[in-house]
């Protein structure tokens, strides 16, 4: 019996030791998102009516923002999948009868969503717990709800799709982490991870909207919030679309490349 | 003599770790440079911000420069000199610490020696730029007690950084497993002290002054640099950073009395 009893207080410390780790992951976001809540609080009165995205929609974009950041961070890929490249694993993945780039396409958003969900709820509970001043708000409508849900998908479609070109790229290099820093560097700040999209001055902006970023979180959570809508909604869907389309065919594309000129060394 | 030997000791450390990263010349730099490019991002999402703002809370543009290129000092020149500590956890895990318990010589000396890393240095030039602009922008009457000020500030921050990194360490020794609730305080504060702190609110004024004494080397030898006070003993408080230190090691040195090895 002794012996049952201490199998149990083990798995227990285990669980209890991720438990700890999830409390914490989740206080370090509270504090965070409280923390940029204040800094907005500020900014907000010093800019008056000026301000170009209102004071709550910014604090329900915080929230989202740190609800699912996962959803959209660029750095954190998939390290198996890059572990496999470097160390010649991959060869096993060809030997496959599927295609790398769905595989490795439904896996890396699989994982995400996944934990997305289970990351999202605890902060979501207590965004909406806040003091009033910072508390996260429903969506304006049920109907913006559900775009907000639809522009989400393809939002982290768009995401996943562009870390594939970043595993398709460390085919032709041997020391890939340098590269993805630099690819991946500029994606927090062009979509909107550090300032919200609408404080960029409106020449930078025009120009960010030729490209995939401004079409990643920038797009459902201002959704949410009643800051993004009319037609515009519709025109920034078209182009999710778009960009959706075009990141992963210039992923199938590089894959194609990359098959050709594969090498696997040592294993 | 035994300071200099560790010194000696140290900078050997610190050749042979940059040896080995300079063995991949490509990947160092790249990572140099997106060091410095996040770093940079962060640099201009300020200026973005206050493209529409004359002042937040009676700071202007160049004050926040000089806040956030000094703090991006601290913590750079911190995760460069203390990144031993920041892997600790991975030390300890894989039985690393046992074999440095057995050598005769200083542990933190090993610890932070093994683990030097010149890559970190990558935003250093986005630092030196933005604190020039920020000198540039806001008057700062140069005297003695200013750049002592800046120099303090910068130094105070790198200590402040390096203890926490320690008491990062130090909760290993308890739990094993890396939390990632000192991140809110390392990470946290390196991103929300570009801001000067009292912007926050009077609760996160004294959280940073009582908890972790951020205010120290920030909010209180600021108000001397920008002649918001003349309160002129401010500009020394980055030396109660001292007393910071000494509890980190006091409590480091707990946990290492008490540490049972892991095992594997």
């Amino acid at each position: 019996m002794k012996k049952y009893l201490s199998f149990f207080k083990l798995r227990f410390a285990t669980g209890m030791q991720y438990r700890m780790a999830s409390v914490a992951a989740l206080t370090t976001q509270l504090i965070w998102g409280l923390m940029e809540c204040l800094a907005y609080k500020a900014v907000a009165e010093a800019m008056g009516g000026r301000i170009p995205m209102d004071y709550t929609s910014i604090v329900t974009y915080i929230w989202l923002k740190e609800a699912l950041f996962i959803l959209f961070n660029t750095w954190a890929a998939d390290n198996e999948l890059f572990a496999m490249i470097t160390n010649g694993d991959v060869a096993y993945e060809l030997c496959r009868p599927v295609s790398i780039y769905s595989m490795w396409f439904s896996r890396t958003a699989g994982a995400r969503i996944a934990e997305a969900l289970m990351r999202c709820i605890p902060v979501l509970f207590c965004a909406f717990l806040m003091p009033r001043a910072y508390r996260m708000t429903l969506p304006v409508s049920g109907v913006s709800f559900l775009l907000f849900l639809g522009t989400l998908l393809l939002a982290s479609g768009i995401t996943v799709s562009f870390c594939m070109l970043v595993y398709m790229l460390s085919f032709f290099t041997i020391s890939p982490q340098g590269w993805r820093m630099v690819l991946t560097g500029a994606v927090g700040f062009l979509s909107g991870n550090i300032i919200p999209l609408p404080f960029f001055p409106k020449k930078y902006l025009s120009l960010l909207e030729l490209t995939p970023f401004a079409y990643m979180q920038n797009v459902p959570f201002r959704i949410y919030s009643g800051d993004l809508a009319g037609a515009e909604v519709s025109r920034c869907i078209i182009k999710q679309i778009f960009w959706l389309v075009t990141l992963m065919l210039a992923g199938v594309v590089l894959w194609k490349q990359a098959e050709k000129r594969i090498v696997i060394q040592g294993g | 003599m035994k300071f200099k030997e560790n010194m000696k000791l140290y900078v050997k450390y610190a050749a042979v770790c940059t040896q080995g990263i300079m063995q991949y010349k490509l990947s160092f730099f790249l990572m140099v440079f997106a060091r410095f490019m996040i770093a940079f991002c962060e640099l201009i999402a300020i200026k973005f911000l206050f493209s529409g703002l004359t002042q937040i809370k009676g700071y202007t543009y160049g004050d926040v420069l000089l806040c956030f290129s000094m703090i991006q000092m601290s913590f750079t020149f911190a995760e460069l000199f203390g990144n031993g500590f920041k892997v600790f956890s991975g030390m300890v895990r894989r039985g690393e610490f046992d074999r440095l318990l057995l050598r005769p010589c200083s542990l933190i000396l090993q610890v932070i020696g093994s683990r030097f890393e010149v890559g970190r240095t990558g935003p250093l030039l986005t630092a030196l730029v933005t604190l020039v602009l920020g000198i540039r922008h806001s008057q700062i009457t140069w005297n003695l007690l200013t750049v002592w000020t800046i120099a303090a500030m910068i130094i105070g921050g790198m200590f402040l950084f390096i203890g926490l990194f320690m008491l990062e360490a130090s909760l290993c020794f308890f739990t094993i497993e890396d939390t990632s609730l000192m991140n809110a305080l390392t990470y946290g504060a390196k991103e929300h002290s570009k801001y000067p702190i009292d912007i926050y609110g009077k609760g996160v004024m004294r959280f940073c002054t009582y908890i972790i004494p951020y205010t120290l080397i920030q909010y209180y030898p600021l108000q001397v640099l920008l002649g918001k006070t003349r309160e002129w003993y401010f500009a020394f408080c980055p030396l109660g950073i001292l007393v910071f230190l000494v509890i980190c090691y006091v409590v480091w040195q707990f946990g290492v009395k008490n540490y049972q090895s892991c095992g594997s």
